[in-house]
Parts: C-alpha cells; structure tokens; sequence
C-alpha cells in the first residue's frame, strides 16, 4: 500500500521563494567575491595612494564614490577592503569549522568524561565575544590580520563543535553504523566513511552563515583598529575614519557600510538557501 | 526539579573558574611589567622591585592567581596600573553606563522584534510578513556601529534633535542620561530585534500547526484568541532561548557602540585599558563579560526548566 502524498497549495511559491533566496544570495556573495578578487589585480586608483589636494571629494566629482581625508578613491580603498575582509573571515571560518568538527566528532564518538570535558571547554569559549578575545589577542600578539583570524576562528569553533556534536550523535545511532561496526571498522574509518559526509551538508550551511557573521565581526574589530594593520584599507577602519568627517562628508561612512551589509546579507541568504536545497534540520535545543 | 539546576550550577562554578584562569594566564604573559609602567622609565631598580614585591609580582603564577581569585570573591579587584584608583570603582562607573544601555537595547528590542514576528506569522505570506522578513535580512546584515552613525547623521548632525555622543552622567538628572543613551540603546537595539523576528515568526508559525491551537479554535476561540492565548505564549520558550545567546553580542556590540556614541561604559574602559595596558582593569573588565555572558545562559537553561515541565525529568 503506497500512501498518496497529498498535494499542498502554495507549495511552488514557497518553491520558488527559496531558489529565489538561494538565488539572490548567490548572485550577491559572487559579485562581491568577484570585486574582491578583481582588486588584486586592478582598481581604478593606487588605493593607498595620497592625494591631499583632491581631499574630501564627493561621489563623481573625483572618482565613482568621492575621496576620503587624505584624498584616496574611495572606490578603490573598498575593493581591496572587501578582499582584506572575505580573507580574514575565510580563513577564520575554515579554521574555526575544522578544528570544531573535530572537537565534536571526537566528543561524539568518544563520549563520557572526554565529551564532557571538550563540551565544558567550548562553553567556556563561548563565553569570550570575539571583540572580547580580539583586544585580550591584541594585547598579546599586536593587532592585525592574525589577531582579528584567530579571535574570530576561536568563537567559530563552539558553535561547530556542538553542531557536530549533536549530528554525529545522531548518525551513530543509525544502522548502518552498527553494520560498519560489525565489518569490523575502526572508529576513524568510521567517522571518514559514514560520519563526515552525512554532516558536511549541516557543516557547509553553517559555514554560510559564520561567513557574514565573520565579516560583521571583523568589521567591528577594524573600527576599534584590532583588525588588519594600516595603511591596508579594511571597511571597519574606513568607517572609523568616516566617523570624524561625519558632517563633512558623509558620503564616507555610506559606502562602506553598504558594502558590509550587502556581504552579511548575501552570505545569509546563501546559508538560507542552502539550508532548504540541503533540506537540513535547524536543531535550535541540540 | 533540583538535580537538573544543582548539575548546572555546578557546571557555571567550574566554567568560571576555568575562565578566570585563562584570562588570568593571558594577561600574566603579556610583554610588559606593570610596575615599570606605574613608575615610568626612569625608575631605580630598587624601587621597581619593591614595587613588584609589594603588587605580589615576584611571586609564582599559581600563587597570584590563587590571590587575585582570593580578591575578586571578597570584592578586593585590585588597584589600576594607569589610575592608581580600585579597580572596582572605575568598573562600577562603567557599569552604570553599560548595563541600562543594554537593559533599554533588549527592551527596545523585543517591544520592536516580538510584535514583528508574530504579525508575520498571523499573516503567513502578506505583504505584512515579506516586509518583516525584509527588515529581519536587513537588520541582521547591517553592524551596529554603522546604524550608530547613521543615527547621528540623521538625528543629530542634520536634524539637531539629538545629542551626537557624550554622557551627562545620572548627576545630572535621569531625562538627559535617558536621552543620552537612546540612540545608542536603538543602534544596539536593531539587529538583535531582526535576529528576534525571525525567531519569533518561526516558533509561532511551528505552534500555530499544533494539535492544541486547533482544538482552542474548535472550541470556538477566534483566530485572534487563539494566537495571542495560545500560540504566543507557546511559542516564547525558544524566543528565550535566542535571548540568552544574544547576549554575548550585545556585550560585544556596546564596545562598539559605546566607542561610537563616546559613553563612559564598560567597553570604552575596556579598550583604554588595552591602549594603557592597564592589566588590572583588563583582566577585570574581560572577566566581568564572560561572566554575565555565562550567568545569562545559565539562567536561560533554568528558565527552561521552569516554563517547560517536560525538560525536568528529561534533564
């Protein structure tokens, strides 16, 4: 007896929603990507290049988005600031996913006083806002690319631990675990064969969205000058500068604000998008 | 009931000690001797280490760490390296900038995220939900910081209506401090409302399929009756949930805010501290946070156990 699924109303516009969704923020995260990796081999100016005279510019009159205070385009100190940024949030979310799928996997499959252990630590880390860990890093190893890196790598790894965690759980559960048991598998082989490639769907789509929280994060850290060191342009720090010129000009502080925005929001309806087409369960209480 | 909070409590003790040592550690290897930034860089050998027997410097890490900890539960946070005035006092004064700025961001928050979740949720797919799910991508994807000076642009810069930064103090009457942290509250407020929304039209959206609102319409509750009785208050449990992970970003987001809007809190202390190398104040300040950040979770987890029965046993 085969049941009959009961055709639902409405389902193709929420269809269509979601690729919409998926769609968007496709478009949105390649765009910004492809600008930044543009910047590495043209902008239109020499971005750390001064020109006092042409200082304070509006958009078009000296450039496509004006000059800031000591006359670089600011065109051009924002295609290199998005590629600095998407850097920096990469390779803190790269770092921070491997190392806390490890921990979680590891938790997992070893349980018991090991499990309880790595998840307290996680807790503990946790606990330290990455603004938070970025100023005491700071202290410790000067500000800069590396500081912002692992400040924001540091906070990413909790949040894949317990992820990890809680989707190996309940993969070991499954019959197909026992039969590899029985085969005679060891607990790595286990965790390649099996473990990994049923959570990287949950794994990828988290990563999605720590990207935009790592680029608003990493935006922070360079208004506070923690992030990458001057004369680098970052869109944190150009938002800092924006800051004095507020009335003077404020055409300063729209667009780098605009940009960050339209990153965070490309990389969230990335993740979003993912999430339905992956059709992987949002755990909150896991 | 009692276990459940009793192994919590338990873990909360262990957590902070193992914090408090961590930043502890950290702060200790940092280049730079405490006693050689009091006294400046003429001092005499001999004075610098008196200076440094007197702070308890020359001891063994273990030792300080066992009497700061000592300190710090009876209430002795030790003096500012750059102030030379208790550390307790700065903090206490940062305090009463930050914590009714993050008092007046979560109210301002849920009067604002609540109701904007759960108008979308009751018209699933209206105009009324795309614009709230409009405003829930916007608000998360836009820093706080950034919202800050536009606020000031707008409303203080260009209409004049507002303070641009600055704090009067509580001295000066509560209706200009008040007035002095609301945009900030707002700046701070936004994202965290986007982030509620959508949890909000989510939970109630989850509710509104249950078994049991149907039977209330089925009794004859209207529509109304039947979302705000029992929907809503169903759908609160994970709302309070997000409200307590947020917290370690509102934390993170006074910094910033407070930086942007020139208030005298907790962040600001923060960060001067780091430009001085206050060690004292930083270690006191870092720890404050992660604490409350901890404490925040924690009381979520029993709040938890409070509004659903079903948690006790399970726990």
């Amino acid at each position: 007896m085969s049941a009959a699924v009961p055709s639902m109303p409405g389902t193709r516009r929420f269809a269509l929603l979601r690729h919409g969704r998926l769609l968007t923020g496709a478009i949105l995260t390649g765009a910004l990507v492809a600008v930044a990796l543009l910047s590495l081999l043209w902008t239109p100016e020499v971005p750390t290049r001064l020109r006092i005279l042409a200082k304070l510019k509006p958009p078009l009159s000296e450039g496509l988005l004006g000059t800031d205070q000591l006359g670089r385009d600011i065109l051009s100190l924002l295609m290199v600031g998005t590629a600095n940024s998407l850097s920096i949030a990469v390779a803190a979310v790269v770092l921070g996913a491997a190392t806390g799928t490890l921990i979680g996997i590891v938790a997992a499959m070893r349980r018991g006083a090991l499990d309880a252990l790595l998840m307290r630590m996680m807790d503990a880390v946790f606990a330290f806002p990455p603004i938070l860990s970025a100023m005491m890093l700071s202290a410790l190893l000067g500000s800069g690319r590396l500081n912002a890196t692992v400040a924001i790598g540091l906070f990413t790894v909790p949040v894949f631990a317990r992820l990890a965690r809680a989707d190996t759980k309940r993969i070991l559960r499954r019959d197909y675990i026992l039969a590899a048991r029985g085969a005679g598998k060891n607990a790595a082989r286990i965790a390649v064969d099996h473990v990994l490639p049923n959570i990287a769907g949950a794994i990828l789509v988290q990563v999605t969205i720590q990207l935009g929280l790592a680029i608003l994060t990493e935006s922070g850290l360079g208004f506070l000058g923690l992030s990458i060191s001057p004369p680098a342009p970052s869109l944190g720090r150009m938002l800092a500068d924006a800051q004095t010129y507020l009335t003077l000009a404020p055409w300063m502080a729209l667009a780098p604000g605009i940009t960050i925005a339209l990153i965070v929001a490309g990389f969230n309806l990335l993740g979003d998008g993912l999430r339905d087409r992956l059709d992987v369960r949002r755990d909150v209480s896991a | 009931m009692l276990r459940p909070v009793l192994t919590r409590l338990l873990g909360l003790v262990l957590t902070l000690l193992a914090i408090s040592a961590a930043v502890f550690l950290v702060m200790s290897v940092l280049p730079g001797d405490p006693a050689a930034i009091m006294l400046g860089t003429s001092a005499r050998p001999d004075t610098l280490a008196a200076l440094r027997s007197e702070l308890g410097l020359d001891r063994p890490l273990p030792l300080r760490y066992a009497a700061w900890l000592t300190g710090l539960l009876t209430g002795d946070l030790g003096r500012s390296v750059t102030y030379g005035v208790p550390v307790a006092k700065l903090v206490l004064a940062g305090a009463a900038v930050t914590l009714p700025l993050a008092a007046m961001a979560i109210l301002i928050s849920l009067l604002l995220g609540l109701p904007l979740g759960v108008a979308a949720a009751a018209r699933r797919g209206s105009a009324v939900d795309a614009g709230v799910s409009l405003f829930a991508q916007l608000g998360i994807a836009t820093p706080n910081f950034w919202i800050g000076l536009l606020l000031i642009l707008v409303f203080a810069a260009t209409l004049g209506w507002m303070p641009s930064g600055g704090f009067p103090g509580w001295q000066a009457g509560a209706a200009p401090a008040l007035t002095a942290l609301l945009m900030p509250s707002i700046a701070l407020a936004l994202p965290q409302a986007a982030v509620l929304a959508r949890v909000t039209r989510t939970a109630t959206l989850e509710v509104l399929g249950e078994d049991f609102v149907r039977t209330a319409r089925a009794k004859g509750l209207s529509r109304r009756q039947a979302l705000w009785r029992h929907a809503v208050p169903n759908a609160l449990l994970p709302v309070i949930t997000i409200i307590g992970l947020q917290f370690t970003f509102l934390v993170a987001g006074a910094v910033l805010v407070e930086n942007v809007f020139g208030l005298p809190g907790l962040g600001r202390l923060a960060m001067q501290a780091l430009a001085q190398r206050d060690v004292t104040v930083m270690q006191v300040v870092v720890l404050l946070f992660a604490t409350l950040a901890i404490v925040v979770n924690v009381l979520v987890d029993l709040a938890y156990l409070a509004l659903d029965p079903r948690l006790r046993n399970a726990a």
